[in-house]
C-alpha cells in the first residue's frame, strides 16, 4: 500500500519521499510520523501538532508539487520537520499564508481540500516556522515543535 | 453518550468498529472541508462528514478522532474501510443529512467542539 | 419560519439582501462540497457552509435556497458579496461551528412544527 513512501531511518532522523498527485497514498507519511513519535513516548500534544503540520505539508506536496520529501528528527528540546518539494513554487508567500487564499482546482476541492488554510495551520501549530520558495523550482518548509510542555 | 447510542439515534450502520461501540463520545465536528477539521476539531470528538475518501480516515488518525459518522446515506469505498480497520477508527453510516444528524445529536446532549486556534498557544 | 427569526434567535450577522428577511425557510442543508449541495439540497433550504468563494451564490440561486450562513465566523470573499448583493441572496455569518449552528436551526424548525 505504501508505494509512494520510502522511509530510511538513520539514527533518529527519518526521511520519506512523496509522490505528487498520489492522493491515495497521501497521509501515509504523517500517520507513520505520528506512530513513531508516539512510540518514542513524546507527549500527546507534541505528537498531535507534529502530525498535523506534517499532514498539511504532505497534502500540499501531493496537491501541487511533482514530488517532495519530509524529513524529521527528534532532539531533547524539539521535533524538527523539514519539507522540500519540486514544483511550481509560491510566487507570493505572504498571500499564500493568508487563511482562505487557495490555488486549488475543482478536483482538489471536491476531495475536501483547497480551503486555503494549509500554510496558516502549519504556522499556527509550529513553535517556529520558516518558509522559502522559488518559482518553477520548489518550496522548503521548516517546522519546529517544542517538547517543553508540561502537560500530557 | 456511548457510540452504540449514537448508532441507534441515527439508525446508523456500523461499518467499522463493532468492538468500539462502548466508547463515550461527547462532542462532534461537522465538515466536508478537511482543513477546518485540522484547525478546529478536538481529539476524542466525532467527525461528521459526507466525504468518504481515505483522507478522512488519515485525518481522524492524525487528530485522534473517536469515530467517523458518514452522512447522506454515503457508503465508504473498500480502501477507506480497510484503512479504518487498520487504524482502528470506527465508521458509522447514517441516511440522515448532516443538518439533521447534527440536530438529533445536539438534542441528546452532544455539543460542538470548536476551539479557536491562537498562535503558539497550548490549546492542544 | 422566516430568515428574520433565525437571524434574531441565533445572533447571525446579515451581510446582504436585507429585503429578503421575510423569506420562508422550510429546511436546512449543511455541506461544503458544491456538487453534493447541488444534488441534494432543496428550494427553501437555509444552506450552512464555510465555503466563501463566489460559486456559492450561483448554487444558492440555482437551488433557490432561502439564504446562506457562513460558519466559524468566515466572511464572504469580496466578489462573493458583490454577487450576493447583485442577485439578492441573503448571506449571513455566524461564529458558531457548523455542527452547533445546524443543530440549533434544525431544532428551531422542528419546534415550529
Amino acid at each position: 500500500m505504501n508505494l509512494a513512501v520510502n522511509a530510511s531511518e538513520h539514527s533518529d532522523k527519518y526521511s520519506f519521499e512523496i509522490e505528487g498527485g498520489n492522493f491515495n497514498a497521501a497521509g501515509t507519511v504523517s500517520t507513520r510520523l505520528k506512530s513513531i513519535l508516539k512510540q518514542m513516548g513524546l507527549p500527546d500534544d507534541v505528537v498531535r501538532k507534529s502530525a498535523i503540520v506534517s499532514y498539511e505539508a504532505e497534502i500540499n506536496i501531493v496537491s501541487y508539487a511533482t514530488k517532495g520529501t519530509i524529513q524529521f528528527s527528534v532532539n531533547p528540546e524539539s521535533v524538527v520537520i523539514d519539507v522540500w518539494d519540486e514544483g511550481p513554487g509560491i510566487p507570493d508567500i505572504e498571500l499564500a499564508m493568508q487563511p482562505g487564499y487557495s490555488t486549488a482546482n475543482q478536483q482538489i476541492r471536491e476531495m475536501g481540500f483547497g480551503a486555503g488554510m494549509g500554510l496558516y495551520n502549519i504556522k499556527t501549530y509550529s513553535d517556529q516556522f520558516d518558509i522559502h520558495s522559488e518559482v518553477n523550482k520548489g518550496t522548503h518548509l521548516k517546522m519546529v515543535i517544542h517538547r517543553n510542555s508540561d502537560k500530557k | 453518550m456511548k457510540l452504540s447510542e449514537v448508532r441507534d439515534l441515527l439508525q446508523a450502520e456500523v461499518i467499522v468498529g463493532h468492538e468500539k461501540l462502548d466508547i463515550e463520545v461527547k462532542t462532534a465536528f461537522g465538515a466536508d472541508l478537511m482543513s477546518d477539521v485540522l484547525a478546529f476539531a478536538k481529539s476524542g470528538s466525532m467527525l461528521i462528514t459526507g466525504l468518504t475518501n481515505t483522507q478522512v480516515v488519515r485525518i481522524a488518525n492524525v487528530l485522534d478522532i473517536a469515530a467517523i459518522i458518514l452522512v447522506r446515506g454515503k457508503k465508504p469505498p473498500q480502501e477507506t474501510v480497510a484503512l479504518a480497520k487498520e487504524l482502528h477508527i470506527p465508521i458509522l453510516a447514517t441516511k440522515y443529512i448532516l443538518f439533521e444528524t447534527a440536530g438529533r445529536l445536539y438534542a441528546h446532549g452532544i455539543v460542538g467542539c470548536l476551539e479557536k486556534v491562537e498562535s503558539g498557544s497550548e490549546r492542544i | 419560519m422566516d430568515i428574520k427569526t433565525i437571524v434574531e434567535k441565533l445572533n447571525l450577522q446579515l451581510r446582504s439582501a436585507a429585503d429578503r428577511l421575510n423569506s420562508s425557510v422550510t429546511g436546512g442543508y449543511t455541506g461544503d462540497l458544491l456538487s453534493d449541495v447541488m444534488a441534494n439540497s432543496h428550494a427553501g433550504d437555509i444552506w450552512i457552509t464555510r465555503q466563501v468563494h463566489q460559486n456559492i451564490v450561483a448554487v444558492a440561486t440555482l437551488k433557490e435556497h432561502a439564504g446562506i450562513v457562513l460558519v466559524n465566523a468566515c466572511e464572504p470573499a469580496k466578489d462573493t458579496l458583490e454577487k450576493a448583493i447583485a442577485e439578492n441572496v441573503p448571506i449571513m455569518v455566524s461564529d458558531l461551528p457548523a455542527f452547533e449552528l445546524s443543530a440549533r436551526i434544525f431544532n428551531l424548525l422542528r419546534e415550529k412544527e
